[in-house]
């Protein structure tokens, strides 16, 4: 074979590997962009984070802003302590609400976060005061059993 | 005199187990710009000293020189170093499948050389006319006869011109036009290069019209040498029996047996 | 009786021996190739032209069997997600089996049997035919220069092949889910792209497809050179490159993914 169409179909052959990795990157998959940006930890302590897990979302009114470092158990004061990774570019009120929600009725756990009115801002390190654990589905249907059970009684 | 002698082997063993030796006590001397042949039957350790020669192998015991220097003692980039002063013939040739006639024989030239493609193609036409087969030169080694190939493989030993030339059974599986052209470009290129030449064998009568001086290897030693005119005379049983390739002697016909008659269960009776 | 335990004690030391030396003669063989590895860099042209026999010469076969197991992927995904009434995480599904698994591990199987089938049994044949001692014998070192530039080929084309290999199975299931379903395309492509992550998905898919390919070209150049020169010897070795690197594929895949995944 001549050597040039040897090395035409060579470069073309790479030309398709890297376009396809290309693809794969952009089309496919998140880059989340966090990875390589500035970010800060905070941390929370919840009663119960039911399902969460490490490399969870957080978001704020809907758009993600940090993702869940690690969930730890806090043998001190008994709760679960989360830290996550929030994006530089955001910045949150000392006395911002922290809560873990589902996407849909089973869908994946991540954690909301609703600002708060303190002017100072959350820096590297800090911790929410106010948090919501997640809540959980038997909880849910037990208090529901409850109180059907006790409209049931007034009626009579 | 040490001058004269391009190859001096002394007192070489060689063994891949020690109770069974491939080579003992060898010694030869092969002097500059001659052609000499190793010949024996099958299986007497012929090809294994032209390994040893080559430095593919390294001598057990002894010593093995190649234009003063001991092989057996280099270390590899010496010996890379003295096979750029060799071409070595293989059996088929050993052309490369997936490389031109062409550039089989450039090969070694671009190995070794800074030489331009100009000047390669040059030396590649000279070579190959040398063998005949300068018309060849784009065909792929798939396309060539035998006797093609191996003449193909012969230019392309001798491409950088080497001090020392080896032979390993150049004329096996090859037709009688084939042969007496390998025969004629051996002797050819030896004179011409002023080389010196050393062809393993088994071809007595080619071999015999063709070398200068003989050494003849038998399970290991070697047990005669001479001019060819000495070994056609010689009286020495195990030559006589190869140059004149008679069935039985020295060299038995059958493979060692059993008696005959107990294995056809003829002696059985006897003891039963 | 004694006799004979004693012989079988004996024959299984001398397999057990005899694969522990194997291994270490492979290994030596890897790291003289690396360490040969010199003059496929200086003349890259070396290389080019084993990335067309590996690389150029699988495309067909990985392309036509991407694009099929992504649409099977399609089918199967959209019946299985349907009776949970999530087919829009359909893209998910596909993308992430064939970003993950499917991609390197198939794409690395096919690769075995055809570009590491043909480099043993090429190989094989060189030596077969004594080109690799003719080499020698023109002093030069056949590891640099017929060992090495096939392994970086096949070092360079199966991460290349496996990505190809994932895009083009992707590409299936789209045609399958979206065009011939009728999947919504939107929730298709934007569920798959927040599901599937950079780095711990295609990047980890990558690092596997690289991890294949040194294997895969390890056997298969290690089984060529190390082929008994007959007929017989370079088709054993043949079958052995496939058995030996579809078995390490499987295994190697097992050990990536439970180190890859281990916090998810």
């Amino acid at each position: 074979m001549q050597r040039s169409t040897l090395d035409l179909w060579v470069g073309l052959f790479v030309c398709a590997g890297i376009g396809a990795l290309v693809i794969l990157a952009l089309k496919v998959g998140n880059t989340s962009g966090f990875s390589a940006a500035a970010t800060y930890q905070i941390s929370a302590n919840f009663d119960n984070i039911g399902g969460l897990k490490p490399r969870a979302p957080v978001k704020s009114s809907g758009v993600v802003v940090g993702r869940v470092t690690e969930a730890t158990f806090d043998d001190t004061k008994f709760v679960a302590k989360v830290t996550m990774t929030i994006d530089q570019r955001y910045k949150f009120p000392k006395d911002t609400t922290a809560s873990i929600l589902t996407a849909g009725l089973l869908g994946e756990q991540y954690i909301g976060l609703v600002a708060g009115g303190d002017p100072a801002n959350l820096a590297q390190g800090d911790t929410l005061k106010l948090t919501q654990s997640a809540v959980v589905l038997e909880n849910l249907i037990s208090q529901f059993l409850y109180s059907k059970a006790a409209e049931g009684d007034s009626k009579k | 005199m040490a001058t004269d002698n391009l190859i001096e082997i002394s007192n070489v063993d060689y063994w891949y187990d020690k109770r069974r030796a491939i080579l003992s006590g060898i010694d030869m001397v092969i002097p500059r710009g001659k052609v000499v042949a190793i010949m024996g039957i099958s299986g007497s350790g012929k090809t294994t000293l032209l390994r040893l020669i080559g430095g593919v192998m390294k001598a057990r015991k002894g010593e093995v020189k190649v234009d003063g220097k001991l092989v057996n003692k280099l270390d590899s980039a010496g010996i890379y170093e003295m096979r750029r002063r060799m071409g070595m013939l293989f059996q088929f040739g050993a052309l490369f499948t997936d490389l031109s006639v062409f550039d089989n024989v450039a090969f070694q030239m671009r190995e070794h050389s800074n030489l331009t493609e100009r000047m390669i193609r040059d030396l590649v036409f000279m070579k190959l006319h040398a063998v005949g087969l300068r018309g060849a030169h784009r065909l792929m080694p798939s396309e060539l006869s035998g006797g093609m190939a191996r003449r193909v493989a012969l230019a392309r030993a001798i491409a950088l011109d080497p001090m020392l030339m080896l032979y390993d059974e150049p004329f096996t599986g090859l037709d009688p036009i084939s042969l007496g052209v390998i025969r004629n470009l051996i002797r050819r290129l030896n004179d011409a290069l002023g080389a010196t030449s050393i062809v393993v064998t088994h071809d007595v009568q080619e071999a015999l019209d063709l070398v200068d001086y003989v050494y003849y290897l038998s399970d290991g030693k070697m047990v005669a040498q001479g001019t060819p005119e000495e070994m056609r005379a010689m009286k020495e049983p195990l030559v006589h029996q190869f140059v004149y390739g008679e069935a039985d002697g020295p060299v038995p016909f059958q493979y060692p047996s059993k008696q005959y008659a107990e294995d056809l269960k003829l002696g059985a009776r006897h003891h039963g | 009786m004694a006799e004979r335990a004693v012989f079988s004690v004996r024959r299984l030391g001398h397999t057990t021996s005899d694969i522990v030396i194997r291994l270490g003669y492979a290994v030596r063989f890897i790291v003289l190739t690396l360490l040969h590895s010199g003059t496929s860099f200086r003349r890259f042209g070396l290389i080019i032209r084993e990335l067309y026999y590996t690389g150029v010469q699988s495309l067909i076969i990985i392309l036509v069997s991407g694009l099929f197991v992504g649409m099977v992927l399609g089918f199967q995904g959209y019946h299985t997600l349907q009776t949970y009434g999530s087919e829009s995480a359909l893209g998910v599904l596909v993308a992430l089996s064939l970003v993950r698994e499917l991609g390197p591990v198939v794409a690395g199987l096919l690769f075995a049997s055809r570009a590491g089938s043909a480099i043993t049994a090429e190989i094989g044949l060189m030596k077969a035919t004594e080109q690799l001692s003719a080499m020698e014998m023109m002093a030069v070192d056949p590891i640099s220069r017929v060992v090495a530039p096939r392994f970086w080929a096949g070092f360079i084309s199966m991460p290349l092949l496996a990505a190809m290999f994932s895009a083009m199975g992707i590409f299936g299931g789209y045609l399958v889910g979206v065009v011939l379903i009728g999947v919504d395309e939107g929730s298709f492509w934007s569920q798959m792209q927040s599901a599937v992550d950079f780095r711990e998905d295609i990047v980890n898919g990558v690092i596997k497809s690289v991890v294949f390919g040194f294997a895969v070209t390890w056997i298969a150049l290690f089984q060529g050179y190390d082929a008994p020169p007959t007929a017989e010897g370079v088709s054993g070795a043949t079958t052995r490159t496939v058995v030996t690197s579809s078995l390490a594929i499987l295994g190697l895949d097992f050990l990536l993914t439970s180190l890859m995944f281990r916090g998810i």
